[in-house]
């Protein structure tokens, strides 16, 4: 189980948030006044890119504890959820608008995505192996 | 970690026994009396900030910021080493009674302190692009930045995965110690960050 070849699904989804920390650290930092959004724009697309490349490489996976995975992604999205809202409802309580928002929310996004699918993977990968449907 | 209980209920079979059943018997993989204390802190970090109090905010932001450096520091530089010297099953125990009580009280600190924080930042203009100090406000989200990857990328994940293991019939002390050595990596880098954050907070504070 250890010794199965995965695809660098920790690495990527670290990649990704870390697209995500510097795009919003970079709209915090001309606060009040507006960012540039160009670079903010820029990370976010890496890190949907990143995620959509963890999704492609997952679903290449043949046999894998897929019962275990959607059981703590699930889980975990619920709670990402919550916190998701709840930063949201921040953005908009602080009249966040605009190009603004949509990028902040799309950061929210991924961030709220990528925490849970990296939670579910390290912990299917050490677990018992599925054999895939028809295998 | 709401989602602990549900968990139990919903686990996939293990060795021939139904996981559901088993993991029952082992139960919650979250001590969940502490929740009750977790809602009460977190529902005064959000009066504080809603009532935005300045000493009900600092109290959150200093007594979170403390224990958060204090446990991190002490994980990754003392924990850490004396762990790697234990044998691999008083290892699993220290484990098994240590990393429940961390995925509890970790992200409850950092919460109150990034919340308060953030308000405090605020309250005080530092926030501001045109505050002489707002720099070290920058390099402080910057610090927090790397901490929040290194915990939400790899901290937490083996946290979570070192638990799973733990409560199979035969725990593998290989993946455990693999794990544990994971958590012991990301604890140091996450204790050098602490250093930087004391470095940034005491020059904001003089």
């Amino acid at each position: 189980m250890a010794g199965r070849r995965l695809p660098p699904v920790t690495q990527l989804g670290a990649a990704s948030l870390a697209c995500v920390a510097v795009g919003v650290i970079w709209l915090a930092a001309y606060l009040p006044k507006r960012a540039p959004l160009g670079v903010s724009v820029g990370f976010l697309a890496a890190a949907a890119l990143l995620l959509a490349a963890n999704a492609v490489l997952l679903s290449r996976v043949g046999a894998f504890a897929w019962g275990r995975f959607f059981q703590v992604l699930r889980w975990g999205l619920l709670a990402y959820l919550v916190v998701a809202g709840m930063l949201e409802y921040t953005f908009l309580y602080d009249h966040t608008r605009g190009a603004v928002l949509a990028v902040m929310t799309g950061m929210l996004v991924l961030f709220t995505v990528n925490v849970p699918l990296l939670m579910a993977f390290t912990v299917a990968r050490h677990q018992a192996v599925e054999q895939p449907v028809g295998a | 970690m709401l989602y602990c209980r549900a968990m139990v209920a919903d686990a996939p079979s293990v060795a021939g026994i139904p996981g559901a059943a088993r993991e029952q018997e082992l139960g919650p993989l979250l001590p969940l009396r502490a929740f009750p204390l977790i809602g009460v802190v977190l529902a005064g970090l959000v009066v504080a900030i809603a009532g935005d109090w300045a000493w009900a905010l600092t109290f959150y932001h200093v007594v979170g910021g403390a224990l958060w450096t204090s446990l991190d520091l002490f994980a990754g530089f003392v924990i850490g080493p004396i762990l790697r010297s234990l044998s691999i099953p008083a290892r699993i125990e220290f484990t098994k009674r240590f990393m429940p009580k961390m995925l509890v009280i970790m992200p409850t600190l950092v919460t109150m302190t990034l919340g308060a924080g953030f308000q405090l930042a605020r309250q005080s203009g530092h926030l501001t692009s045109s505050d002489p100090r707002h720099a070290w406000v920058v390099a402080s989200m910057c610090v927090v930045g790397v901490m929040a990857i290194v915990a939400l990328a790899l901290l937490s994940p083996a946290n979570l995965a070192v638990l799973f293991e733990l409560r199979k019939p035969q725990p593998n002390p290989e993946v455990v110690a693999g794990l544990m050595r994971r958590f012991v990596y990301a604890a140091g880098v996450t204790g050098a960050m602490q250093v930087a954050t004391l470095v940034i907070m005491t020059r904001l504070a003089s």
